[in-house]
């Protein structure tokens, strides 16, 4: 299931122009507060009618201003869960849960059973939802998006109003909805973290226009996208395999470029992870660094050096199979003669896991 | 209690009583679709209607009565019309008395459910949509739920206006004994013969004791629904 995306649309004072194309997967809009990001949801799910364009589910046109088409919103099918959350007062947890099931084509649909496991709620369903936290609303109200069969789920920011703790309650619960579930999903956020984790399709917005799009992974390890990405933000993924668990309490991490050590992964041996590490994470050597407490380097070379117009760098590591960033002053690439071919190490001060392929398991 | 009063009396606490349910139950699925539409939606003419529904407020209740008399009278456009075609008559009839207290109780009605709707966030009416519902739909499952309390409180509303309208029932249907004598007006002819003041206080009793009813009722059914729909 692919979505088509391409329509302008003329606010006091803001003018939005986009085209994208979501393939199945996660496909994140990323970009500041103001760029478009919701806009663009909205129109997709049809709360609001663009002045031209085309937007289209695979083969089933939902608006076409040419043609004169605009499917009502509530017949596009398409499950859209709100920052915060819009659950129904009067209604249960279960009536809640269950409300789109009335209106969504009999006979399919998400089981509602294996929906209610995956999201964890078995234990609110007959509370209302003036009783339940934050995080606790945000997951009924993307349960209640998916039994309504969708086509499409929309999420504007599902997170974004949760303080951390909440945050890192909810995300493992939409990353094994990325895994369980072969509904595409149109992720907005402006939080870099989570799009690192969820996304597998990347949309750059900046004031009411894209930018780049592409394969998340290609788009995050680019260095021409440091800029839009922010500096702080940026940083590539590696893909890992867990290869034992150490004694002093460390899990063995295997990247195609060598061993990585991590504070311990609750993770069976084998699983496949994807670690993010932060451009600014990285420091470079052009020889094998000695006597240094890091404990994660790694051979690389370098495959494309940016100047920046201040007085930093990114340079794009190829590690083994995948491309990592680094954040150096430009004084430093320079003296460190770095360009593509280069063969250097790359001292990394800190790892997190950003993915990880088998849902929620950790 | 049937000896208690004399049969005029007892009629016309009957009548008003019955006159106030239909005038309230009649005309509350009116109340909250005006509600609705001036809540929810912008058009041509809107404050031409708020004006029409708020008039009875503002006009004399006489003047109102008036009014009602030269349409829905037996030679009124529309009196004449009910009256061929489905053998409606409202003049000087008790469904002339509710009518007449279903028009002065309208505006009430309707800025209470008006109220009741500007508070539900339509943001849960746009969730609701995105969840396959149709408009219909929505209104149903999500809008008058959630808005129950403020029909119920104006719905008694407008039964308790009801139940004290005088100056244009009056007017429209007269004040005849055991047909459009409501309980106002019976108040005011006991006071009208000497050595009425009595009978006159006893109908004062009962119509201060149903005021005070129909206002715990409403207090009670209000929070009784908000409490199911704060769910707790």
């Amino acid at each position: 299931m692919s979505l088509f995306v391409r329509f302008a649309h003329r606010f006091d004072g803001f003018a939005l122009d986009v085209a994208f194309e979501a393939p199945p997967g996660v496909t994140a809009l990323f970009g500041r507060s103001g760029s478009g990001k919701t806009t663009v949801v909205n129109a997709v799910a049809g709360l609001l009618r663009p002045d031209s364009g085309h937007l289209q589910l695979d083969e089933t046109v939902l608006f076409d201003a040419e043609r004169k088409i605009s499917v009502p919103v509530h017949q596009r099918r398409l499950g859209y869960v709100f920052q915060e959350g819009r659950l129904f007062p009067h209604l249960s947890v279960r009536q809640n849960l269950l409300y789109g099931r009335w209106f969504a084509a009999r006979g399919a649909g998400a089981d509602f059973d294996h929906v209610v496991e995956m999201l964890g709620i078995g234990e609110l369903l007959e509370r209302q939802p003036g009783r339940l936290s934050g995080g606790e609303k945000q997951r009924v109200a993307i349960g209640r998006a998916l039994l309504a069969n969708p086509r499409l789920l929309l999420m504007d920011e599902p997170v974004a109003a949760l303080d951390e703790e909440r945050k890192a309650e909810i995300l493992p619960y939409l990353e094994r909805l990325r895994v369980e579930t072969d509904v595409p999903v149109l992720y907005v956020s402006h939080s870099m973290a989570e799009v690192a984790r969820l996304a597998t399709t990347l949309v750059l917005m900046e004031a009411g226009r894209v930018i780049r799009s592409g394969p998340a992974a290609e788009m995050l390890s680019d260095p021409e996208n440091v800029p839009a990405l922010g500096v702080r933000a940026a940083g590539a993924s590696l893909h890992a395999k867990i290869a034992a668990q150490e004694e002093d309490g460390l899990t063995r991490l295997e990247a195609s470029a060598g061993s990585l050590f991590l504070p311990r992964v609750d993770a069976p041996l084998g699983t496949r992870l994807s670690i993010r590490i932060l451009a600014q994470d990285v420091i470079l050597s052009r020889a094998r660094p000695e006597g240094l407490s890091a404990l994660n380097v790694l051979p690389v070379t370098v495959a494309a050096v940016r100047l920046g117009d201040g007085p930093g760098a990114i340079i794009q590591l190829k590690a083994g199979e995948d491309l990592m960033l680094a954040r150096i002053t430009r004084r430093s690439a320079l003296a460190l003669e770095l360009e593509p071919g280069v063969e250097c190490f790359a001292v990394i001060k800190s790892v997190a896991v950003a993915q990880s392929d088998v849902g929620g398991a950790w | 209690m049937a000896d208690w009063l004399t049969p005029d009396q007892w009629s016309a606490v009957l009548l008003s009583l019955k006159v106030s349910f239909w005038a309230t139950l009649l005309s509350l699925p009116l109340g909250v679709a005006v509600a609705y539409l001036l809540a929810r939606y912008e058009f041509w003419g809107k404050q031409a209607l708020n004006g029409l529904v708020h008039l009875p407020l503002i006009l004399p209740p006489v003047v109102t009565g008036y009014l009602l008399l030269l349409t829905f009278g037996r030679r009124g456009a529309v009196g004449a019309f009910l009256e061929q075609a489905f053998g409606l008559v409202f003049a000087f009839r008790w469904t002339g008395a509710a009518l007449a207290a279903a028009v002065m109780a309208f505006p009430l009605m309707v800025r209470a459910i008006r109220l009741a709707i500007e508070a539900v966030d339509p943001k849960l009416e746009q969730a609701a949509s995105t969840l396959g519902a149709s408009r219909a739909w929505v209104f149903a499952t999500i809008t008058l739920p959630l808005i129950l309390p403020g029909v119920i409180a104006g719905a008694i509303l407008a039964f308790a206006k009801a139940m004290g309208e005088f100056g244009a029932t009056i007017t429209f249907v007269s004040n005849i004994p055991g047909q459009t004598q409501t309980l106002p007006s019976a108040i005011y002819s006991f006071l009208q013969v000497p050595g009425g003041d009595a009978k006159a206080m006893q109908l004062v009793l009962i119509a201060v004791a149903i005021a005070l009813l129909a206002l715990v009722l409403s207090e009670w059914l209000g929070r009784a629904v908000a409490r199911r729909i704060a769910g707790s």
